[in-house]
């Protein structure tokens, strides 16, 4: 289990400087990418209806268990750059007291330039991760 | 007829102020989802500006000065829709939100005569919006939807379609242009044959309103539907088209003013067509703007849009073929406004996204056919829709921006 040594605060610090290192859009998203395929893959057992992320027109699952009091978090997308997309949310979120990520603003997605990703649009998905995150925070 | 030449297609476009902004900082934007919705013209944007400031007034029963200008420009619109499309009866011209209002209200209104074996005969490439409101009609009589196959290259298949054709077949509504494949269906064909079968016949002219000549006393379908906002009009407005008799002989749809005669708390009668079919207060500001576009493009001339369109979008789908890593979706003989594709190893969705980052509005998805797409065997596609303001320069931007999407992705 990833044991964290520092806040969700400075997890998107620590991001955001990454990002600051990129030239421009397509360094951006080729390490989106890059990101996405090294996701570790999600057990084809939890691949089903059951952990579908509703509102994605990509597909997404995900399930969340709590572990240690911790909540600890396996997804995938068939897109690849939600794919990478879910692997930033989950460098922020990964195995963290559920407190903590109701807690959380996730404000680096605007540092990022990322921020559209973040949208009501339904064709992304990534909102309905985070709130559906949130939720099984809430209920854990 | 000759399509507009490249000048001509610039000067058109300065007509269009969304056309000249751009996306992303710098980027100048190339719009490439014209079947999803269409830009509009200045002229359209003046027309609703001018209702608000000027016109505005409830229609068909104020006393005043407005009430009566806006009553007469709204039934003006009403008449110019009929004429644009050939319908010999305004009276048959009911103003809804749309295309999917259109086709729900003959589900729920016609659809009612319906009973336990009857058959509803659709295709597999329809949108949602063609195939939910007779899913509803079905479930509530116990009438059965059934669904005409298609061939490998993305067309009806027409041999099969003969073979559904049966005196249980009631309604068979069809698309005329697909939205996801861009295939132009033989519907005049397909209307004669179900009509000889006792059928009525319900056109989806979504996709093919804004591209095609139409004239409905020619084509011989019962029902048309269609929406404003696909062909330069406003969101929000389109119309049902149909005999006033058909009409006539249908239950009302939607209750409340308009479409009444008499009101007692036992009872109503109804309004005389259209009235009967538009409760409430109608949406007169788009009706209005929408007239305003079928003036543009009339002026244009609908056989100089159907041939320009034809153009930038056939020479699209083969540029798109020839493009390495890109397959298309479907390879009809007469193509409409749409080409679709899927590009090797990258997901439609990820590919939307990057073209974007380019500049370029293309559409990832299951563009409302999943049915279609189980057809297809994947869960999405891309698709360019053009219209007759788009280049053959915007193509070779789109193509650009696949290059980087597959570079990116490492699979170029």
């Amino acid at each position: 289990m990833l044991r964290h040594m520092n806040s969700i605060a400075e997890a998107q610090a620590e991001l955001i400087d990454e990002f600051s290192m990129f030239e421009d859009w397509q360094e951006k998203y080729a390490y989106i990418i890059d990101l996405g395929r090294e996701l570790d893959p999600m057990p084809e057992e939890f691949k089903d209806e059951a952990h579908k992320v509703k509102g994605c027109q990509s597909q997404v699952w995900l399930h969340a268990e709590p572990r240690e009091g911790k909540l600890h978090l396996q997804a995938e997308s068939d897109a690849l750059i939600v794919q990478g997309l879910i692997a930033l949310v989950l460098r922020i979120y990964q195995d963290r007291e559920p407190a903590e990520i109701l807690d959380a603003d996730l404000g680096f997605f605007e540092d990022i330039g990322l921020m559209s990703h973040l949208s009501m649009n339904r064709t992304n998905g990534l909102h309905s991760m985070i709130n559906t995150i949130r939720a099984y925070a809430a209920s854990a | 007829m000759k399509p507009f030449a490249p000048a001509e297609i610039c000067k058109i476009r300065e007509d269009f102020p969304i056309l000249q902004r751009k996306v992303h900082g710098d980027r100048d934007l190339v719009y490439l989802d014209n079947a999803a919705t269409s830009q509009k013209p200045l002229c359209v944007i003046e027309a609703l500006n001018h209702y608000y400031r000027q016109t505005n007034a409830n229609v068909h029963r104020g006393m005043h000065a407005l009430a009566e200008e806006a009553t007469a420009d709204y039934e003006a619109a009403r008449a110019k829709v009929a004429n644009f499309l050939g319908a010999t009866d305004p009276k048959g011209v009911i103003f809804t939100r749309g295309t999917t209002e259109s086709i729900n209200l003959v589900a729920q209104c016609w659809g009612q005569q319906l009973q336990a074996g009857d058959e509803i005969l659709i295709s597999v490439m329809e949108h949602h919006s063609n195939i939910v409101p007779w899913q509803l009609i079905a479930q509530r009589t116990g009438a059965t939807v059934k669904a005409i196959p298609l061939t490998s290259s993305g067309e009806l298949d027409l041999e099969a379609f003969e073979t559904l054709l049966n005196p249980k077949t009631k309604m068979l509504s069809l698309t005329q242009i697909s939205n996801a494949l861009g295939t132009v269906n033989p519907v005049k064909e397909m209307i004669a044959k179900a009509k000889a079968n006792g059928t009525t016949v319900l056109i989806d002219g979504a996709q093919s309103a804004p591209h095609l000549p139409i004239n409905l006393s020619e084509l011989g379908c019962d029902f048309y539907a269609c929406s404003a906002h696909k062909m330069c009009g406003p969101t929000g407005i389109g119309a049902l088209i149909a005999s006033p008799e058909l009409l006539n002989a249908m239950p009302p749809w939607q209750g409340g003013g308009e479409m009444i005669d008499q009101v007692t708390i036992e009872s109503s009668t109804w309004a005389d067509l259209p009235y009967k079919f538009e409760a409430g207060t109608p949406n007169i500001g788009d009706a209005i703007a929408w007239a305003s576009a079928i003036d543009y493009i009339q002026t244009l001339g609908m056989a100089r849009i159907e041939a320009t369109v034809q153009e930038v979008v056939n020479d699209a789908a083969s540029r798109l073929e020839q493009e390495p890593g890109v397959r298309l979706t479907a390879h009809p003989t007469e193509r409409g406004g749409a080409v679709s594709f899927w590009l090797d190893e990258i997901h439609p969705h990820d590919v939307a996204q990057l073209v974007d980052q380019s500049g370029v509005a293309i559409r990832a998805g299951h563009v409302c056919c999943q049915p279609l797409m189980k057809h297809l065997g994947h869960p999405a596609l891309n698709r360019a829709s053009y219209h007759f303001y788009n280049t053959q320069e915007e193509t070779t931007r789109l193509l650009e921006a696949i290059r980087i999407a597959r570079k990116i992705f490492g699979v170029a």
